[in-house]
């Protein structure tokens, strides 16, 4: 018998799946509270208990594990124009897998460093000027990083003119600090790879002691990588498939969770119309974005505020005033559930579809119209995602909720606002089970295995009618 | 004499693609480091992309005739970023219809430009005028 167990270390609860590779199968999972302030071990050997129980005991061949635990990967970037370095060193962080905290453009100031300070980060990914270009900038942030107190990593992925000398500066410091390359070496290409590794092998030289994690690590079989890189890993697996498997082409995945709402696209994004023109950056194939302030509990009040009160009261046919009560009470005890029926589940489940789509708006590209001498064109920026051919839905206000077609909806293309190009007629899927993280910690081990039964657990069992 | 950096591009909503691929190459075989932005860029692509190679001069393209409403505030966008003294430089088919070359490009100078290059400038002459500016 070959079972692996899959483990995600999260912020409130242990996960873990129990995976038999013979027959391709799930059969069991089960889940127990983190214990991160004792041991990550309590949970996790409670959980164990509950999957034995449910599936009598068990002989592991490996076990894996991802975690999202004591806030899981925080990260800072800082470049150097907005819409260049910026951007980009913030597609390496969320790529990697990391919760970026904030971004910083241009020379930092000393409010910027106490509150970078204040934020405190586990690693700061830096970032600006084109290899050869701007060093001044880059080399200012880098003297200003090293002063702040703190024992977060630093890793440099900017002009590699100012390399050495941003080296010197910051191992001075006593800070640990990694050399990759620059995330935009030549004007709007993108080069994120390297940094996304750099991060990857920082987090496993030192984020995973500081969070407790030694112990955990020390039973697995590969190292433990953030959550959000796991559901990174299933989305690209299921997108491009394998030598032996074909995968589901473009898709996009929708994670909508208490704190943040992540969101990948697997797809070129190239010009599905002709008279367009990609212009400016050109997002990768592989995309994530994380969305900070549109969760459903502990960013419900910002995702509120970006919704509309009245448009979320009108849609969830109620008052302001109840949608500023469940607010309160959300606020108040995070771990509230909506009673079935009740108007608060309204406008929760309101809420999860305003996540969805305001988040889609932010992710994927836009056209712009614009009138040339060879008649009308149209500027495309950012990823064409008109063609996707599956959506597919986690996280438990979208599961667990009474209408996932109509939440998961809200991702779709509309007449309304063309220039946003969103998904038009994808399939869209629910993740049932909650496997999707779990498949992607699979996937590094046994990927045709990981494919076969996310096929057939979205495919066949999550079809939304 | 370190590598000069010039930025390139077409201003506007103007997608005239060749000429802007031959000055690229031909100020690449010359020396200066290129950062061409190809076709339709905005005065803030410009700037920005300047800002990130540390660029020495904006060489502003415009071939269909609008280049005096696209051009305007440049100057001033490029001091407000900090690239005071960056050298700018427009050619093309700067104004549409019939007007004296040496008006056209008295109102670019006024706008802030330092070159005003007439239709059929040779790229060897900017070329020669950018390597004396930047010397």
């Amino acid at each position: 018998m070959n079972i692996i167990l899959t483990a995600d270390v999260g912020s409130t609860f242990t996960k873990m799946t129990a995976v038999d590779i013979d027959s391709k199968e799930i059969i069991g999972s089960a889940r127990s509270f983190t214990t991160i302030e004792t041991n990550v071990m309590e949970g996790f050997n409670s959980a164990l208990k509950e999957l034995t129980a449910q599936c009598g005991q068990l002989t592991f061949q490996k076990k894996v594990a991802s975690s999202s635990a004591a806030g899981g990967l925080k990260m800072i970037a800082v470049g150097l124009v907005p819409d260049l370095t910026v951007k980009a060193a913030r597609l390496a962080a969320t790529n990697a897998g990391a919760k970026i905290m904030k971004t910083y453009s241009y020379d930092l100031t000393q409010k910027e460093q106490e509150e970078i300070s204040s934020l405190n980060p586990d690693m700061v990914l830096l970032s600006g000027g084109i290899d050869g270009g701007n060093k001044d900038v880059i080399i200012h942030n880098a003297k200003v990083l090293a002063q702040i107190e703190g024992n977060f990593s630093i890793v440099v992925a900017g002009n590699k003119s100012a390399e050495d000398e941003i080296a010197e500066i910051i191992k001075d410091s006593g800070k640990r600090v990694v050399l990759c390359e620059n995330v935009m070496p030549e004007f709007n290409k993108l080069n994120i790879d390297s940094a996304k590794k750099a991060i990857r092998d920082l987090f496993i030289e030192n984020i995973i002691s500081a969070k407790g994690l030694n112990e955990l690590q020390a039973i697995l079989a590969t190292e433990i990588v953030p959550t959000p890189l796991a559901v990174f890993d299933a989305a690209d697996l299921l997108s491009q498939g394998t030598k032996t498997q074909k995968g589901l082409g473009d898709l996009m995945i929708f994670d909508v969770g208490g704190a943040t709402t992540d969101v990948y696209s697997m797809a070129d994004g190239n010009p599905s119309r002709p008279n367009v023109f990609i212009h400016g950056f050109k997002d990768p194939f592989a995309k994530r974005t994380v969305e900070g302030d549109l969760g459903m509990r502990y960013s419900i009040l910002p995702l509120a505020e970006e919704a509309g009160l009245e448009v979320v009261a009108e849609l969830a046919d109620t008052t302001k005033q109840d949608v500023i009560a469940w607010l309160d009470t959300c606020k108040k005890a995070p771990d509230t559930l909506p009673i079935e029926g009740s108007v608060e589940r309204r406008i929760d489940e309101t809420l999860a579809g305003m996540a969805i789509k305001i988040s889609t708006e932010r992710h994927c590209g836009s056209v712009e119209k614009v009138f040339t001498i060879a008649g009308e064109a149209f500027a495309q920026m950012g990823k064409d995602l008109t063609q996707v051919k599956y959506v597919i839905g986690t996280g438990g206000s979208v599961i667990g909720s009474s209408n996932p077609k109509s939440i998961l909806g809200r991702s779709l293309f509309q007449v309304g606002d063309m220039t946003l190009l969103k998904p038009m007629s994808p399939t869209m899927l629910l993740d049932r089970k909650y496997m999707l993280s779990s498949m992607g910690l699979l996937s590094k081990l046994e990927p045709d295995v990981a494919l076969a039964i996310m096929k057939r657990e979205l495919l066949e069992n999550g079809q939304l009618d | 004499m370190s590598q000069k950096t010039v930025v390139l591009g077409v201003i506007g909503a103007d997608v005239h693609a060749v000429g802007n691929k031959i000055l690229a190459y031909a100020f690449e075989l010359a020396g200066l480091k290129v950062v061409n932005l190809g076709v339709m860029v905005s005065q803030k692509e410009f700037v920005d992309a300047a800002i990130e190679a540390n660029a020495d001069a904006i060489t502003v393209s415009s071939l269909y005739g609008h280049g005096e409403i696209d051009c305007r505030g440049l100057r001033e966008m490029c001091d407000e970023a900090g690239l005071k003294n960056i050298k700018l430089y427009a050619g093309g088919n700067l104004v549409v219809g019939k007007r004296d070359f040496t008006e056209t490009e008295k109102a670019f100078k006024q706008m802030g430009f330092d070159r005003v290059y007439a239709p059929g400038t040779a790229p060897e002459q900017t070329i020669a005028d950018i390597k004396a500016d930047l010397a």
